[in-house]
């Protein structure tokens, strides 16, 4: 079946298309390439929220249950991308975020795809924008995006959305962890999960703190103080705050016109991104052809820079 | 990734793409030593897991079949429950419209493991399966 | 242990003091009708080598001074299926016997609080055990049976004060004396979280289960064992043996703080708490396990939870042989595993012991393999010497190693715990429980011995190695479907001879003792399945204070 009847059949809300439009996405190559095509005219309606932080925060429990509530606010359904790490050294996964998703797995609106990175994080920062593109194109409004947020590549992606959440636990300086990890920079909302916990306040005048030292609010913008949010995923208690601190986000972004702001970046980030890989790709097969072999010979042989032979590749490569 | 793939056909599975495999148990049953063990040698072969667990419903699986573009469901069988469950399974899959295989793990006397290949089960894995044995069971089915 | 003795003069002088007290104990004994001499005639000492002796803390070389001159291991099988009259029969034909001990396995399931009608149950209806939905199930499993005179075993977790209730309930109406209940339920809930999985609702209410009927017993069932601390599970899980050991006494731990922490005096129910291990095939490091567990439980039942009766120090365990070792390729070979891992239990010391049989990989077992598995422990008690001499390994440098070696490791874990639990064992489990560790730590060691099996590192005879083609089936025993259309014609009845409103009274009760921790709930409990009330619908009536549980995914 051409992906133009299978893309119809996903808006028509065949779930099964809509899984083989993912796999396509997920794939890459000429096919990727056509659904990205037929679904970006459409796509751009849709509110993506990104969800990261430390493994074991309780992220997917918290993503289950926001979809949860999302979906008894949302008319269209809900989509959401749980993304978990391949093996570097098999590329092979084990994807288990579906069942601590179990309060909304089978909802008819609910839809969940479970990503792995597999390998090249160049291939997720590509895999991921294409993902929402596709749920956003069909209808699903929101879109949430899980991410551990342990790479950049995971930070990044949590942080093009339009609403960013950042997940910290009591306890193992995860605060602190998180300001590192430079998820502080990308956090629209804040979420100290399992508050039942001691240490769950240290944790909050923690963030409170690295957000006070953090603040320097230019006045020629508007500005948005991330607020802190306690829950406790396994029984639910703080989503409902949760989630109006997302819709009450969402209203700020629109006011503000940050929203426009920070969909024009998206769309720049994932173009630049593309730009990367084409012209990795391009270049890397000119490096295997006659030319590109005689250069590295030149490079090995110490009679000429690496960046130079770079340089000649990629000179040639425009010209023709 | 087949960039250089020019194919239209989106059900081909071009080579070098993992498989997508949902591995789950259906019933009451909780040992879940044997699927937690298969999860891994899966993965350690390359294989992307959509683990589900213990206690699934058929209608929970045919949901992740779908939504996760699954290749194949992987089903753990501890008790006596597989001539019961493991149909259903079969039969939820062509109800739902779906053409993935179901396999079977688990210690199945040798009559139930003809019954349970004439009511469609792609294949039945016993105790012992190397990790090739089963990775050659996945991929057989899947072509078949 | 044996240098530092010979340099000291004092550990000499205690030591003999030591024996003497031990000499004392035994000779107070009454001792089996025995001779206790070798095969050859040559008479053995009842004990070699030095202290601490057996029934002397800390208790390695055994909890009483006699160990098996005195009494043999109870030889306790674990059986049952089909409707609860089939079971009713096996029972009275045990008792007929001569036997003492029910020993009750519950189906499916019941064993997960759902009813013979429940979707859930469909193709598991009696079919590992006897199918309990309502108090008339359980009053046909022990009708004509005095629960005043008998000793019964029943293996339940989630829903286990249900059943204890069902069971207090038969008591009543037939007469008996709650006091004089004798027996032991599972009730181990904290290993189902971390292997078996055959859990309802989260930890912390499931605990305070277990503590209402800790305290319910202690207070109306002296005679009665609430809570059987199993590693059983957790090995066939694919633990380590030092794992099955750690987790376990950690479990015992964790329902020692809990019980403190809900008010009761650690001496006061202590000594009704038993152990359930696995044994295995590596034979030194499942008597070293077995050795270091009693070793383990004194030590901290009497210094870190100040127990001062000694039967609170006490590690008295069930032994059953490790399911998980049968194979189902050349199942004869399993006759001679169980064997090797029986004796292991008898050197370990263990209370009562269970054999697999051999065709346990396939299926449950036919009669001939049932009779087969009770043979062997029969052998091993009756030929082969082994119970004429006390911890007959005791001393021995690689045993002795190898107890140390087993106590390390499980210390290295309860610290880890107890840093977990900032201090305490209890928070440790729960936290545990809740982020993975058991399930990962498991899962891990599960796949390292698979790993091995895979690469041929590790020989499983008739497995990977010493094959033969076919094997042949064996004659298996089959369930046919009959049980489940009578369980279930017998729920419908009930349902309809009971009086609904007294069942809705009853179950809103339950619910609203869920709500408040003060409370008891084995009195509600009691009063609702007298009403006939499913255990279903029991489960339910909680279910909806206490939630249920979703595993984490830790692959």
């Amino acid at each position: 079946m051409p992906v133009p009847d299978v893309f119809e059949l996903a808006r028509n809300g065949e779930r099964r298309a809509l899984g083989r439009l993912l796999t396509l996405v997920e794939r890459g190559g000429v096919n990727g390439d056509k659904v990205a095509e037929i679904s970006h005219p459409i796509a751009g309606s849709s509110h993506v929220v990104g969800l990261t932080g430390a493994p074991g925060a309780g992220k997917s429990t918290i993503t289950g249950r926001l979809a949860a509530a999302a979906g008894l606010a949302s008319e269209s359904g809900v989509g959401v991308v749980a993304i978990d790490p391949s093996s570097p050294i098999t590329g092979g996964a084990i994807l288990g975020d579906r069942i601590r998703m179990d309060e909304v797995i089978d909802r008819e609106g609910t839809f969940v795809r479970s990503m792995a990175t597999r390998g090249s994080s160049g291939g997720l920062a590509l895999a991921v924008p294409g993902a929402i593109r596709v749920l956003d194109a069909v209808g699903y409004d929101p879109v949430i995006i899980e991410t551990v947020g342990v790479g950049q590549v995971e930070v990044d992606i949590a942080g093009t959305a339009d609403t960013t959440i950042v997940v910290v636990t009591p306890g193992w300086g995860d605060a602190v962890q998180a300001n590192k990890a430079g998820l502080l920079e990308v956090a629209d909302i804040f979420v100290v999960n399992k508050a039942e916990r001691p240490g769950a306040s240290d944790a909050r005048r923690d963030l409170e703190l690295m957000l006070d030292l953090g603040a320097h609010p230019d006045p020629n913008k508007p500005t948005w103080r991330a607020p802190i949010l306690m829950t406790t995923a396994t029984d639910g208690s703080g989503i409902d705050e949760l989630w109006d601190q997302v819709v009450a986000h969402r209203s700020w972004l629109t006011e503000t016109g940050e929203l426009l702001g920070r969909r024009q970046n998206r769309d720049r980030f994932e173009m630049l991104g593309r730009v990367d890989e084409l012209l990795g790709g391009l270049g890397r097969k000119r490096a295997e052809s006659e030319q590109g072999l005689a250069l590295l010979a030149d490079v090995q042989s110490r009679k000429l820079s690496p960046t130079a032979a770079a340089a000649e590749l990629l000179a040639d490569l425009l010209e023709s | 990734m087949s960039t250089e793939s020019t194919t239209t056909d989106v059900a081909a599975q071009p080579d070098g793409e993992p498989l997508r495999v949902i591995l789950a148990k259906l019933g009451l049953d909780g040992h879940d030593r044997g699927l937690k063990v298969v999860a891994r040698m899966l993965r350690d072969a390359g294989v992307e897991v959509i683990y589900l667990g213990i206690r699934q419903t058929t209608a929970t699986i045919i949901n992740a079949a779908e939504q996760e573009d699954a290749d194949a469901i992987g089903l753990s069988m501890h008790n006596a429950g597989h001539l019961t469950l493991a149909p259903r399974m079969v039969e939820a899959v062509k109800e739902a419209g779906l053409d993935i295989p179901v396999i079977v793990g688990g210690i199945i006397p040798d009559d139930d493991v003809i019954e349970l290949q004439n009511k469609g089960i792609a294949a039945v894995l016993g105790p012992g399966a190397s990790t090739d044995d089963v990775v050659a069971a996945v991929r057989t089915s899947i072509s078949n | 242990m044996t240098a530092e003795a010979s340099q000291d003069p004092t550990a000499n002088e205690d030591d003999q003091a030591a024996r003497e007290q031990w000499e004392n104990a035994y000779a107070a004994q009454t001792l089996r009708d025995a001779d206790f001499e070798t095969m050859s005639g040559v008479p053995v000492d009842p004990l070699y080598g030095e202290g601490p002796y057996p029934g002397q803390y800390p208790f390695t070389r055994g909890v009483y001074p006699t160990m098996y001159r005195s009494r043999l291991w109870t030889m306790r099988m674990f059986a049952g299926f089909g409707t609860a009259e089939d079971t009713n029969g096996r029972f009275k034909e045990l008792l007929r016997a001569g036997g003492t001990g029910l020993s009750t396995a519950f189906d499916m399931p019941t064993l997960m609080g759902r009813d013979s009608d429940s979707e859930w149950a469909l193709g598991e209806v009696g079919r590992a055990g006897v199918a309990i939905d309502t108090l008339s199930d359980m009053e046909d499993l022990f009708a004509d049976i005095d629960l005043g005179g008998v000793s019964t075993s029943m293996t339940i977790n989630g829903p286990a004060p249900i059943i204890m209730a069902m069971y207090i309930a038969v008591a009543e109406k037939t007469g008996v004396e709650r006091s004089k209940l004798a027996g032991t339920i599972q009730n181990d809930i904290f290993k189902e979280y971390q292997a078996q999985k055959e859990y309802i609702y989260p930890p912390r209410p499931s605990v305070r289960l277990i503590t209402d009927m800790m305290k319910y017993t202690s207070a109306e069932m002296p005679k009665w064992h609430p809570v059987s601390i199993s590693g059983y599970h957790i090995r066939e899980a694919g633990s380590t043996a030092a794992q099955e050991l750690a987790f376990t006494l950690a479990n015992g731990f964790a329902y020692v703080e809990a019980a403190i922490a809900a008010g009761l005096d650690v001496d006061d129910f202590a000594p009704r708490l038993s152990f359930f291990f696995n044994s295995h095939l590596d034979f030194f490091e499942e008597i070293g396990k077995f050795r270091a567990a009693r070793r383990i439980w004194a030590k901290w039942m009497k210094e870190r939870y100040g127990a001062k009766n000694e039967k609170s120090m006490l590690c008295r365990f069930h032994t059953q042989t490790a399911g998980v070792s049968l194979t189902a390729q050349q199942p004869e070979n399993n006759i001679a595993r169980v064997a090797i891992q029986a004796l292991a239990g008898a050197l370990g010391g263990t209370q009562s012991l269970h054999t697999d049989a051999y065709d346990e990989a396939m299926a449950l077992p036919t009669e001939k393999s049932a009779r087969v598995a009770l043979r062997t422990q029969q052998i091993v008690a009756h030929e082969t010497g082994v119970t004429n001499v006390i911890d007959p390994l005791g001393g021995a440098p690689y045993v002795e190693w190898m107890t140390d070696e087993m106590e390390r490791r499980a210390e290295e874990i309860f610290e880890h715990l107890d840093a977990m639990g900032n201090g305490s064992i209890l928070e440790g489990v729960y936290e545990g429980i809740e982020n993975g560790y058991f399930v990962g730590e498991i899962a891990d060691a599960s796949y390292r011995f698979e790993r091995g099996v895979n690469a041929g590192r590790r020989i499983i005879v008739g497995v990977n190695e010493f094959t033969e083609g076919d094997d042949g089936e064996q004659n298996l025993l089959k369930i046919d479907a009959e049980t489940e259309d009578y369980q279930l014609k017998r729920l419908e009845t009930v349902k309809q001879a009971r009086d609904s409103a007294a069942v809705d009274v009853a179950l809103a009760r339950v619910t609203a003792d869920a709500q408040d921790p003060t409370v008891n709930m084995m009195p509600a409990l009691i009063d609702a399945v007298k009403t006939m009330a499913t255990e279903e619908e029991v489960v339910m009536a909680m279910e909806s204070v206490f939630g249920t549980y979703v595993e984490q995914a830790i692959v």
